[in-house]
């Protein structure tokens, strides 16, 4: 029987390992150093902020593994022999394979900083990172006296960074963000969204350093972390550095093989690697030919879920492209969700316009990107509103102009019942801004669905 | 990162937790003062002639004119004297003579009246020490909250660190707490006659009679409730279908449960609930309360009425259009108390497949044990007969009130709300429930809706449903939740950190989608007997 071996338990080498189950009855072993369940690594600020324990992060019960007939190996994988299909584990125990699928994930971007590796500089992404968090921190709701953190600095202003911040917060840490660019999360948000962030992130009393960047972390007499400079010479107190600037592919242990690695493990369109039999997929694989619109490596959960779906495909026999249709994406800034489909931009491109409307309190936004000729849809953010992803997907395969969606808006609510919904405002702020008498659809049960 | 105003509120906090603590030991406390002394004429005026006659020579040695300190020790000599009589009664087998009035009420009746403590004496002064003082210092403990929370939003902090509400000794002590207090009210309320006519005031005022063990409990309840229904205001406060929920299960609970029963009494009508529905209103069909409906006009006919109407069409329609959550938590009052005091327990309740299994067999069968008692019930009304196969009709309503009306919906239905969560009975045991359950997955509109692919599989809406639902198992799959179980709360959508989940109430078709395509694989088809 075909043995598929799959290196990583994170969302994408689960969903491939779950679909392969749910398609064949080849042996499968899932490897990892991390967990010996999968457990769900967005999750991982919870666990710190005491909303749940780990056993409530493993979306699946322990005994489905086994129900399941997927082996569970809690090892480190050392190194791969390509050529005799096996792979060496920590403890010497050999795994031979016929398909391989290597989803081994990220690590924290480390820029060379000097101490970079000190005690008390630390990234998060992993299960460890969380209990070196736990060492590195005090407990929760210990008292004023016990507390061995004050402030805390974070570089990168990002999703994990804005994460970390909210997390120190429940143990009382003071929060320093240095964020190299003029707003939050520059590289993704355009001006308005990121200058809404930066008023709710401060309004939790998180200190922002804007076009900041760390030169150097420095020791104080116990050796851990106690001060760092910029790199325009200040100088700023912490015994917490959480370095947040993004992630890269996890593939220290692949280097110098038979295997071709640019910044990530490079894959075709079929998620296979120039091995044969060797696939893929999740935060450590890399596009040769990116999808249009999309960057070559994407470390997102929805990503590595589909490409684990896909990937499962091939190895069952019915060989699919990956092809992950329209983006979206999902986040939380503190207590404003986020939620974007199809494509928007930090910066316009010259054939795009947009439409901004912003509630009154400064808490809600929706940003409408849409072609300046054709009015043609293309892509949009909202802050603070829920809106339908089915619909919305439904919607930019239909190529629906920008006023169409403005006017059916209601439908593609999604916000809770009862909430008051922003649909009159917005629609007002669209026909003021672009001289339009566009009205207000009701909302019918029949589209939003799809019925006939 | 304290700011001052920070520090003054925390201040508060604690100062009305103390005032709270010194409100729960009086409480407590007041249990235990005394005397109470009483002799035969009183003793005779409260009793019947037969049990006078029967219980007399022993209350002459053991009771009449002896001086007891607290009133448990009363109540234990009535007891036994009660019992000694029955015991005697039996065994002689002269069954005129045994006594039928359940022990716990004859004795409550003579320790409240031979009650000569410093409470019988000034009830306003206790009744302020104790649920004034409480309601002061459990509000100065919430309030604080609207800043210590921080700003509006989903704060969950500390929930499975902190030892009250992750099974740690406070947890535990809560638990016991809860527990003997419900051992008491349902027992042993001849033991708490002090708690009992501390709300003699209120009761005088609503219904121009003295206070029972269940006047107490309704009073509480409607107190517990308000506090906690503003601590869940508080903690909601972004969120509209909780802060309409949570007016909605206080106003159903203080209107409906307590301030119309209790006005319906002091105007000599039946005492009724016309939100309580059978068979949670597991005595609806009993032969003394179909007798004072039937003999109390028009209002009676109409209560009669209004109650089977509700049974057999109002349960089955509005499920249909709103799903089960119309009455298990926006009207109902196990669901209020659980929805405001059970607030921070939720988590506490098991997700595993195993206590689903469990939960199915369990509710299933308390239904079947309710629609069995009832039909024996209704076979005695209009046969006569008092037994069905043998068994007394009376034994198996007896059995049913003791196992599931007391022990299953009060003691562990509330009392072990820190260890298992807060929704224990109307998960496991409630056959209401059951009922609003099988119309609610088989036919009914509502659903929660996954939204797309959005899951991100972190376990927010499984550890938060208080029914044990293991909601992700659904969102993580796109599949839409329709369960027997949910009781709509909306707590899952409400701590989703990515907007995936939503309570509807939409067309039938579509409202099940087993075989779900997550969005955004284009030309991925799975097959379609596809499980697991």
């Amino acid at each position: 029987m075909k043995h598929v071996l799959i290196i990583g338990n994170g969302i994408s080498g689960i969903t491939a390992a779950r679909h392969i189950r749910k398609q064949s009855d080849f042996r499968i072993t899932v490897v990892s150093e991390e967990t010996k369940h999968f457990f769900s690594r967005t999750a991982l600020m919870y666990i710190y902020m005491g909303h749940m324990g780990y056993e409530q992060t493993k979306p699946y019960e322990d005994d489905f593994w086994a129900e399941n007939r997927i082996d569970l190996v809690h090892d480190r994988i050392e190194g791969v022999d390509f050529n005799k299909k096996v792979a060496h584990t920590q403890s010497g125990v050999p795994l031979a394979y016929d398909a391989l699928i290597l989803a081994t994930g990220s690590k924290p971007n480390k820029f060379g900083w000097k101490g970079q590796d000190l005690p008390g500089v630390q990234g998060l992404y992993s299960f460890q990172d969380l209990e070196l968090l736990e060492e590195n921190t005090h407990p929760p709701l210990c008292s004023p006296k016990e507390r061995k953190v004050k402030q805390a600095i974070i570089v990168g202003g990002g999703l994990i960074g804005v994460e970390l911040a909210e997390m120190l917060l429940t143990r009382n840490i003071e929060v320093h963000f240095l964020i190299r660019e003029d707003r939050f999360w520059g590289g993704v948000l355009p001006k308005e969204e990121g200058e809404l962030i930066r008023r709710h992130i401060e309004s939790h009393h998180v200190k922002l350093h804007f076009n900041t960047e760390l030169d150097e972390a420095i020791p104080g007499e116990d050796g851990r972390v106690h001060q760092i400079r910029t790199k325009d010479g200040r100088l700023m107190d912490c015994q917490l550095l959480g370095l947040t600037a993004g992630v890269s592919p996890n593939v220290e242990f692949l280097k110098n093989t038979e295997l071709a690695l640019n910044r990530g493990i490079l894959v075709n369109e079929y998620l296979e690697t120039n091995i044969p039999d060797v696939y893929a997929l999740g935060d450590c694989a890399e596009m040769k030919t990116a999808i249009s619109g999309r960057r070559p490596i994407e470390q997102v959960w929805y990503t590595g879920r589909m490409m684990g779906e896909t990937v499962a495909q091939s190895i069952c026999g019915e060989r699919i492209a990956y092809s992950p249709g329209h983006w979206f994406n999902s986040a939380k800034f503190f207590d404003i969700e986020y939620q974007t489909y199809g494509r928007v931009n930090a910066e316009l491109a010259p054939e795009e316009e947009h439409f901004y409307w912003e509630n009154i309190a400064g808490d809600k936004c929706l940003k409408m990107v849409f072609d300046k000729e054709t009015k043609r849809f293309i892509g949009l953010n909202v802050f603070g509103i829920r809106l339908r992803h089915e619909l919305l997907d439904q919607w930019l395969n239909e190529e629906r102009d920008v006023e169409f969606i403005i006017s059916n808006l209601k439908n593609a609510n999604f916000d809770p019942e009862l909430f008051k919904g922003d649909e009159k405002a917005i629609i007002q702020a669209y026909n003021k801004e672009f001289n339009a008498q566009l009205e207000l659809k009701k909302k019918r049960w029949k589209q939003i669905f799809a019925l006939k | 990162m304290e700011t001052n105003f920070r520090i003054e509120m925390k201040a508060i906090k604690y100062i009305g937790g103390v005032i709270f603590g010194l409100a729960l030991l009086i409480f407590i406390l007041s249990a235990m003062l005394g005397p109470f002394t009483t002799n035969q004429q009183e003793v005779q005026a409260l009793l019947s002639e037969k049990q006078f006659a029967q219980l007399d020579s022993y209350f002459q040695e053991e009771l009449y004119d002896r001086d007891f300190q607290f009133g448990f020790q009363m109540a234990a000599v009535i007891r036994t004297g009660y019992e000694n009589t029955n015991r005697w009664a039996k065994k002689e087998a002269r069954w005129d003579d045994v006594l039928f009035e359940r022990k716990m009420d004859l004795s409550s009746k003579i320790v409240r009246g031979a009650n000569k403590s410093a409470v019988q004496e000034d009830k306003g002064l206790f009744l302020f020490l104790t649920f004034g003082l409480g309601i002061i210092g459990s509000l100065m403990w919430v309030l604080p909250n609207v800043i210590l929370l921080g700003k509006k939003g989903i704060k969950n902090n500390h929930y499975f660190q902190q030892s009250s509400t992750n099974r740690g000794w406070i947890g535990w002590l809560v638990f016991a707490c809860l527990v003997s207090f419900y051992i008491l009210l349902y027992f042993f309320p001849d033991f708490i006659t002090n708690w009992i006519i501390v709300t003699d005031p209120l009761s005088m005022a609503l219904n121009r009679g003295a206070a029972s063990q269940w006047f107490l409990y309704g009073f509480l309840y409607c107190v517990v409730m308000s506090v906690m229904g503003v601590r869940m205001f508080i903690k909601y406060r972004h969120n509209r279908y909780q802060m309409f929920r949570t007016s909605s299960v206080l106003f159903f609970q203080i209107c409906f449960a307590f301030l119309i029963p209790e006005i319906l009494v002091r105007f000599n009508q039946p005492y009724y609930d016309f939100k309580n529905i059978w068979p949670l209103d597991y005595d609806f069909f009993f032969q003394w309360n179909l007798d004072a409906m039937l003999s109390n006009g028009t209002l009676g006919l109409f209560m009669l009425v209004w109650g089977i109407v509700l049974i057999l069409v109002g349960v089955p329609v509005m499920v249909y259009f709103f799903g089960k959550r119309w009455y298990c938590s926006w009207v109902c009052g196990c669901g209020g108390l659980a929805e405001t005091l059970g607030d921070p327990y939720r988590h506490l309740s098991d997700k595993s497949v195993k206590s689903w299994k469990i939960e199915r067999y369990l509710i299933h069968s308390v239904l079947v044990f309710a629609l069995v008692m009832t039909g024996v019930t209704l076979y005695t009304f209009f046969s006569g007969d008092q037994e069905v196969l043998g068994v007394q009709t009376q034994d198996v309503q007896s059995a049913y009130g003791f196992m599931i009306g007391s022990v299953f919906a009060g003691v562990i239905g509330t009392g072990f709300y820190p260890v298992m969560g807060n929704r224990v009975w109307c998960r496991f045991g409630c056959p209401l429930a059951a009922y609003l359950g099988l119309v609610q997955r088989f036919k009914s509109r509502f659903r929660i809706t996954t939204n797309g692919a959005q899951c991100i599989s972190c376990g927010n809406c499984s550890t938060y449903c208080e029914m044990g639902i293991d909601v992700r198992w659904y969102a993580q799959r796109g599949q839409n939740i329709v369960r027997s179980s949910c009781v709509g709360c909306g707590v899952c959508s409400a701590v989703c950190p990515r907007g995936v989940l939503k309570l509807e109430n939409g067309p039938e078709e579509g409202r099940i989608n087993d075989n779900p395509i997550l969005i955004g694989k284009k030309g991925i088809q799975l097959s379609k007997n596809v499980t697991s």
